[in-house]
């Protein structure tokens, strides 16, 4: 599916994703990274504390799509591979490679980037270099 | 006051999102795709992101010694570059690559429960669960707990 450049939008909503990872560490003292926030849920060593942080911070990020319901009175725009395969293979190799490698595209990508750790530069260089070569293969090699 | 502050946050994360255009898997797949139809978007939203985060944590790790509603920043203060950072990574970018989606949008998407979406994030759930029991391959210690950003 072809999808439309929005500069404006993109940075902006940009901005917004920066300033909720700001407002967390100056109220929670905690990163926003979404990967490691999710995964404390999962996890039986985590205490209390830390999973009620994580909690609502997913509970906020679930209530999103519906207040925008509201408010613009439709869903956002949304395409994905059809294949069921595909979807399932995609997201066990997300969930196991964003807590094995310590983060993902929020905690690498944005926080650890933006605490200029020298982890999350390699590791955002890493999984963006194979995120161009997969799409590469599926879409040109393959043709899927 | 801080479990108010985590949900706005989270709420406020995912309305970025939305606006950004990131909850699209589409749109993400075509910046991955330079060599098709290529949409550079998320290079904006990474900027935008990196704009306020960059001097909003200078500022606040300058301004104080601890968060307002908790005792201490949690920073990861590790520096090394080990092999499950870079396995990790690469794991995570083929299907980020495969799926267009990462855990904050599959999350995001959820309540608008399209069936790629709903496949996705129990499968994400589980690697999740999986790497959270899978040792390190540099060390004899296998929890992970905490070391996660």
């Amino acid at each position: 599916m072809e999808t439309e450049f929005t500069p404006w939008l993109s940075l902006g909503g940009g901005m917004m994703i920066g300033a909720s990872a700001v407002l967390l560490m100056a109220t929670n003292g905690r990163i926003a990274g979404i990967s490691g926030l999710t995964s404390r849920l999962l996890s039986r060593g985590t205490d209390g504390e830390a999973r009620g942080v994580s909690a609502l911070f997913v509970l906020g990020l679930l209530l999103a799509a519906p207040i925008w319901l509201l408010v613009s009175g439709g869903w956002p725009q949304q395409w994905m591979p059809p294949s069921p395969v595909v979807m399932a293979v995609a997201g066990l190799l997300v969930g196991f490679g964003a807590i094995y490698g310590n983060g993902c595209t929020s905690g690498h990508g944005v926080c650890g980037i933006s605490r200029r750790s020298t982890r999350s530069v390699v590791a955002t260089l890493t999984f963006m270099a194979t995120a161009f070569a997969t799409v590469f293969v599926m879409r040109h090699l393959i043709g899927a | 006051m801080k479990q108010i502050f985590a949900l706005l946050s989270g709420l406020i994360f995912g309305l970025g999102l939305i606006i950004s255009g990131m909850a699209n898997p589409a749109k993400v797949l075509n910046f991955l795709d330079v060599f098709g139809a290529w949409d550079p978007s998320l290079a904006f939203v990474m900027g935008g992101a990196i704009a306020v985060t960059a001097p909003g944590f200078a500022l606040l790790f300058r301004k104080r010694k601890t968060p307002y509603f908790d005792k201490t920043f949690r920073v990861p203060t590790r520096n090394d570059l080990e092999p499950n950072l870079l396995a990790g990574a690469a794991i995570f970018g083929i299907g980020w690559g495969l799926g267009g989606f990462c855990p904050g949008p599959a999350l995001t998407s959820v309540p608008m429960a399209a069936a790629g979406t709903l496949i996705f994030v129990p499968f994400m759930l589980a690697g999740m669960w999986a790497a959270r029991h899978t040792p390190d391959m540099t060390s004899t210690s296998s929890p992970r707990e905490g070391t996660a950003q």
